[in-house]
């Protein structure tokens, strides 16, 4: 069991990659395993530091590979373990990822986003979006949650762990370049000041007693010999996995229900679509947000009435429509027609949303 | 008519004997080395803290060979699983249980840096010269001039580069608490011996510890019973069985 660092709310002034070894721990992390890759390093190098008074573990590995599929072991093993990554380190996490996926392996997986394809950018994008939420040779069995804040690194890292556990699939807090080097106030807090109980971990391997004597022995896979044994494998994770998305889902709206122009965005864009929203507001355009936290699964119903309500839709995100897909294929049906505000791998100010709404008012688009 | 064997094979404790016969092809040395695994297991009654981990392969048809806890895992990924377990649960025996393509090939960065970190675990490498799984393409392992079906004319040097010795390798660059031996099913009582010192090592704290096995794969080889076991007597010639490294304390483990 590792040591408490923050018992009372201390208001904090500090990166978000700093956040995220601080809620690690308020979630009582035993283990972190891990590679160095920017925009993510500090989230080790907190951990790190903070280990003589933690008492949490730590590895440093080799490459994402084994960072990834380390803390699987550390899971396997009955400890709440996770990892930090970025880039192209998520691309070949994604290996250790499908792994959780069959194997219905908690682990929490915290990604800071920076520019692609390839080695791109150190600095920031919403670029790893569609590899997060459907990454691996499979269905996209994960949760994803996407933050726009270091306050929301803080809850969301606390939360992912509950999920993991909680409903056994691997889950995933996405951030990006600059909530990871950003300094902002956060308030850490214990988790069960806020009524939190931590879920509580469990061995798969190491369990009480000798096993063959005293219990069977744990044989875990992730091979099949058969089609149909897969198949119902998948049959009973689908089902399991759509029982659980009313549960967990998560949107946040701003000024969205009288919205005639709903703009869809998520993580820090969704931000900056905010300082817009008032902007514009002001100027007498009636003009919304719709943030989903949830990227995996998506609040589909909300979304839905959301944009029937609204006369046009913009999706705006630091990508060429990562986002936009997963929303429009929940989307079908709907005759709202929608416009794009997409940059690749490059920050999105109020500035720019609120020139492309005045645009889209000019031109009613009817795509 | 055929006469019926009565007397049941001997197996080991640590072997889940409910699952009936192996899934390996017949005369696979795979079979002789879990079970001699299990014997050393039996021998210092480690059950209880060992974990065992397979790869992708035919190493994977051992993931409930084992009458100890164990977890398959990806091609080459056995090692950062059992390591990731040891440091979770750091009075674990973890045993990394794969063929030579996962330990030499897409595996070689982890058997590297387990073995330069001194990672407290056992890596049990099963060198049958091929893959096998697949069809038997060129291993790392595959000898010069020997027919796979990705060197149908032979493993030629010049193009394809010399056998990878791995336990040799391993001895250069591990510390003194560290246990390095290469084994063969042709002498399963010294293998014994082997993994012995190997698990003993780890279950003491002290280090990072490797065997590899030399092993047959009559199916891909196409070879017989007398010709599989020429071809072991071959492979033993080219790598040489015995002790690379073996710590002080451990040299009284017989």
């Amino acid at each position: 069991m590792v040591n408490k660092l923050i018992t009372e709310d201390t208001k904090l002034f500090m990166t978000g990659n700093e956040t995220v070894a601080y809620a690690a721990i308020a979630a009582q992390a035993d283990i972190m395993y891990g590679y160095p890759i920017t925009p993510q390093n500090e989230v080790m190098h907190t951990w790190a530091k903070m280990q003589p008074k933690t008492g949490a573990g730590f590895l440093q590995t080799e490459d994402e590979i084994s960072a990834g599929f380390s803390t699987l072991g550390g899971v396997i093993a009955g400890k709440r373990a996770f990892t930090a990554t970025a880039g192209p380190g998520n691309v070949i996490m994604q290996d250790a990822m499908s792994m959780a996926e069959m194997m219905r392996l908690p682990a929490v997986f915290v990604i800071l986003q920076r520019g692609g394809p390839s080695t791109a950018t150190v600095i920031y994008g919403q670029q790893e979006t569609t590899l997060t939420v459907f990454g691996g040779n499979g269905e996209g069995f994960r949760v994803v949650y996407s933050t726009w804040s270091n306050q929301d690194m803080y809850d969301y890292t606390i939360k992912s762990f509950n999920t993991a556990w909680k409903y056994r699939w691997p889950t995933y807090v996405l951030a990006d370049g600059y909530q990871g080097k950003m300094r902002e106030p956060v308030v850490c807090y214990d988790p069960a000041s806020r009524g939190i109980e931590m879920v509580p971990t469990e061995p798969y391997v190491r369990a009480k007693g000798i096993p063959g004597v005293d219990r069977p022995p744990c044989h875990i896979r992730n091979a099949f010999s058969v089609e149909e044994e897969l198949l119902e494998c998948m049959d009973n994770y689908q089902a399991a996995f759509d029982k659980m998305a009313p549960e967990i889902e998560e949107y946040y709206t701003y000024k969205a229900d009288d919205a005639e122009i709903l703009v869809i965005a998520h993580g820090i864009v969704a931000r900056s679509v905010m300082t817009a929203v008032d902007e514009l507001r002001e100027q007498g355009v009636k003009v919304g947000l719709f943030r989903p936290i949830t990227l995996r699964p998506l609040a589909v119903k909300p979304l839905r009435e959301a944009v029937s309500r609204a006369k046009q839709v913009l999706f705006t995100e630091s990508a060429l429509g990562q986002l936009a897909r997963i929303c429009l294929e929940k989307m079908y049906g709907l005759t709202t027609p929608y416009d794009t505000l997409y940059k690749a791998g490059f920050g999105i100010v109020g500035d720019d949303i609120v020139e492309k709404v005045k645009e889209m008012q000019r031109n009613l688009v009817t795509t | 008519m055929a006469q019926i064997l009565t007397v049941a094979p001997k197996q080991a404790d640590a072997v889940n004997r409910e699952i009936g016969p192996h899934k390996f092809c017949p005369g696979c040395g795979h079979g002789m080395t879990l079970n001699t695994l299990g014997f050393a297991i039996d021998d210092l009654n480690l059950k209880e803290r060992s974990v065992f981990g397979c790869d992708i392969g035919c190493s994977l048809l051992a993931w409930n060979f084992m009458s100890i806890d164990s977890v398959q895992t990806h091609h080459g990924r056995t090692t950062p699983v059992i390591y990731g377990i040891a440091r979770a649960v750091p009075d674990t025996v973890g045993i990394a249980y794969m063929g030579d393509g996962g330990g030499y090939a897409i595996g070689a960065q982890h058997l590297v840096n387990a073995a330069t970190r001194n990672e407290k675990m056992l890596v049990i490498l099963v060198n049958n010269t091929n893959y096998g799984m697949t069809g038997g393409q060129m291993a790392p392992t595959t000898l010069p001039g020997q027919k796979t079906e990705t060197t149908p004319y032979g493993r030629d040097v010049k193009v394809h580069g010399k056998p990878f010795l791995g336990p040799e390798m391993v001895a250069s660059i591990v510390g003194e608490e560290s246990y390095v031996a290469r084994g063969t099913v042709g002498n399963l009582r010294q293998l014994r011996g082997f993994m012995r010192k190997a698990l003993t090592n780890v279950a003491d704290g002290r280090g990072f510890s490797f065997i590899e096995v030399l092993s047959m794969c009559p199916l891909n080889w196409r070879t017989n019973n007398t010709d599989s076991w020429g071809r072991l007597k071959t492979m033993e010639e080219y790598y040489k069985v015995g002790e690379l490294r073996v710590p002080e304390e451990i040299k009284g483990v017989k």
